[in-house]
């Protein structure tokens, strides 16, 4: 069986987005810069993207910026803020301890510019508490950036209180909604979100393209120079083909929430539910706050790498926080914030379902991940520790609630 | 390319001399659990000095695994002399090759033979040359 269970990573694009994406790579592929009919059907195209992408959001067409990412937008969020507090002598930013790598190595390359950042606590349940952003604002604040949806764990963050207290505290406010927006509804206006950052990919869209929105009358400071393409603040011939795609994609994830989190719903309590038998175990986050299609454990006693190349031999694509699959010497930033140690962050799986997962899919990932976690703790050293008692437990024996 | 060779894949998936060995003669264990990777090596030694069986344990990664896996057969009936010799290049080679980011597996492995071998020279009393078992590598390398 192939269960394809990793779409906080990336989604297959959808029939009817490559469909609507063909006709711009061989009849309308003009470029939209020039002044002659396809360059001008291809400029209709693309503004008539941005109009449908604004109104998805609640905002409007002249504050969408297209971008090739999620990266690129948060990139430019986070610089632009800078720059603007830095003109006022503000220098101080504010965001949380388990943002996006995309986040956090702008701020630290901030940081060695002479900004000073703030990363809240984001507690065992991985969720911010907006009183202590709060607390955290100070008179030098530029910028609050706090991501809507964790892209490991799948909790969702209080966006609209933190957007109101930074409004009330008049600091610019983004969110990186890139794991949030085909699954929660999403508001600029009513949420007081003044810039927000999408990546299609992770919604049925094209890989490459995606969107940063700046509230009307925030300056964006370039990223990419050249050409005067997204009102000169972003250089470079559009990607019309993958904007195309995207909007196609986010106007039918959006219509979908409702449906999806249903179906996702169910699925993810048999997934917790199921995994929970394992003995020493633990769902990572809140159960309730979160992404219904995000499901998080950590098991004691294994690594995640072994798991989910035993798991992938078995057709399941899932992914791991352990070291060897971050691609660096420390297991995942996301699973320490929350308080995990070092030695169970390294046992760490993530399954997030995808629209065409099944309920037998469902019940063929748990019966995989239980028989797998049995066989590699049945030669684990730091198994057998656990259980003679040599090492302490960091799980109960049984987390079933 | 697969992250993997087929070797590493073939020894991960089918790992040779799993398990362990009550009563070993000498049983080495490396590693941390904080670092994501231990491994255990038991020895059978009988009494001209030969392997006569090995068998490991480990906690870790795909290449930890095969690392452990390809070195307990590189050894497995051979002198004592030999395994001590055992290097973790001749690990990796055996293995195809190992990512760059991996090759710290290998030298687990070499280390968790020797410190095996050790432990057998220890319970049995018999001299050696500290200088054939340099202390094991910390774990600053490899987390924080």
């Amino acid at each position: 069986m192939f269960v394809y269970a990793d779409n906080a990573a990336t989604t297959a694009v959808s029939k009817k987005v490559v469909e609507a994406m063909l006709p711009y790579y061989t009849e309308v592929y003009g470029n939209p810069s020039s002044l002659y009919t396809v360059g001008q059907k291809a400029k209709e195209a693309l503004e008539d993207a941005r109009e449908r992408v604004a109104k998805l959001i609640g905002a409007k067409p002249r504050e969408i910026y297209f971008t090739s990412g999620g990266s690129e937008a948060d990139n430019q969020a986070i610089i632009s803020a800078a720059r603007l507090g830095a003109k006022k002598g503000k220098k101080h930013i504010i965001s949380t301890k388990f943002e996006h790598h995309a986040v956090l190595h702008t701020l630290q390359a901030l940081e060695k510019e002479g900004f000073e950042i703030t990363l809240v606590d984001v507690h065992e349940n991985g969720v911010v508490v907006p009183s202590e952003i709060e607390a955290a604002i100070r008179e030098d604040t530029a910028l609050v950036t706090v991501m809507y949806a964790n892209n490991e764990i799948g909790t969702i963050q209080p966006i609209a209180e933190i957007g109101a207290i930074c409004k009330a505290k008049g600091v610019l406010f983004h969110t990186d909604a890139v794991q949030a927006i085909s699954h929660v509804h999403i508001n600029v206006v009513e949420q007081n979100i003044d810039m927000l950052s999408i990546s299609a990919h992770k919604f049925h869209g094209p890989k490459g393209v995606g969107v940063l929105y700046a509230r009307g009358g925030i300056v964006l400071t370039n990223v990419i120079n050249g050409g005067a393409q997204e009102r000169g603040k972003r250089a470079g011939t559009e990607n019309l083909a993958g904007i195309v795609g995207m909007t196609v994609a986010l106007e039918d994830a959006i219509a979908h929430i409702d449906e999806n989190n249903e179906k996702f719903a169910k699925l993810q309590d048999k997934l917790i539910d199921g995994l929970s038998k394992i003995p020493y175990s633990e769902l990572n986050g809140d159960r309730n706050s979160r992404v219904k299609s995000n499901v998080n454990f950590c098991f004691e006693g294994i690594e995640g790498e072994s798991l989910l190349l035993l798991l992938d031999d078995k057709g399941i694509s899932v992914s791991s926080g352990s070291a060897c699959t971050s691609g660096s010497l420390d297991p995942s930033h996301v699973l320490l914030a929350i308080g995990r140690p070092h030695e169970v962050a390294h046992g760490s799986l993530r399954i997030s379902l995808g629209e065409d997962v099944t309920e037998e899919q469902v019940d063929y990932i748990v019966k995989s991940v239980t028989e797998v976690v049995e066989y590699l703790r049945g030669f684990s050293p730091f198994w057998d520790d656990l259980v003679e008692g040599k090492r302490p437990h960091v799980f109960k024996e049984s987390s079933i609630a | 390319m697969a992250l993997y060779s087929e070797k590493v894949m073939d020894h991960f998936r089918n790992p040779r001399n799993v398990g362990s060995i009550e009563n070993a003669d000498g049983v080495g264990e490396v590693g941390n659990p904080v670092c994501g990777d231990i491994m255990k090596i038991y020895l059978k030694i009988n009494d001209d000095q030969i392997i006569e069986d090995v068998k490991f344990e480990t906690f870790g990664c795909g290449s930890a695994i095969a690392s452990s896996s390809m070195s307990t057969e590189l050894i497995k009936g051979k002198p004592i002399s030999e395994a001590l010799k055992l290097t973790n290049k001749a690990v990796t080679e055996a293995l195809d090759g190992l990512p760059p980011h991996k090759l710290h597996c290998s030298v687990l492995a070499e280390e968790a033979i020797k410190s095996a071998v050790k432990d057998y020279y220890d319970k049995n009393g018999i001299e050696y040359d500290p200088a054939d078992f340099p202390e094991e590598h910390d774990c600053e390398h490899c987390c924080g």
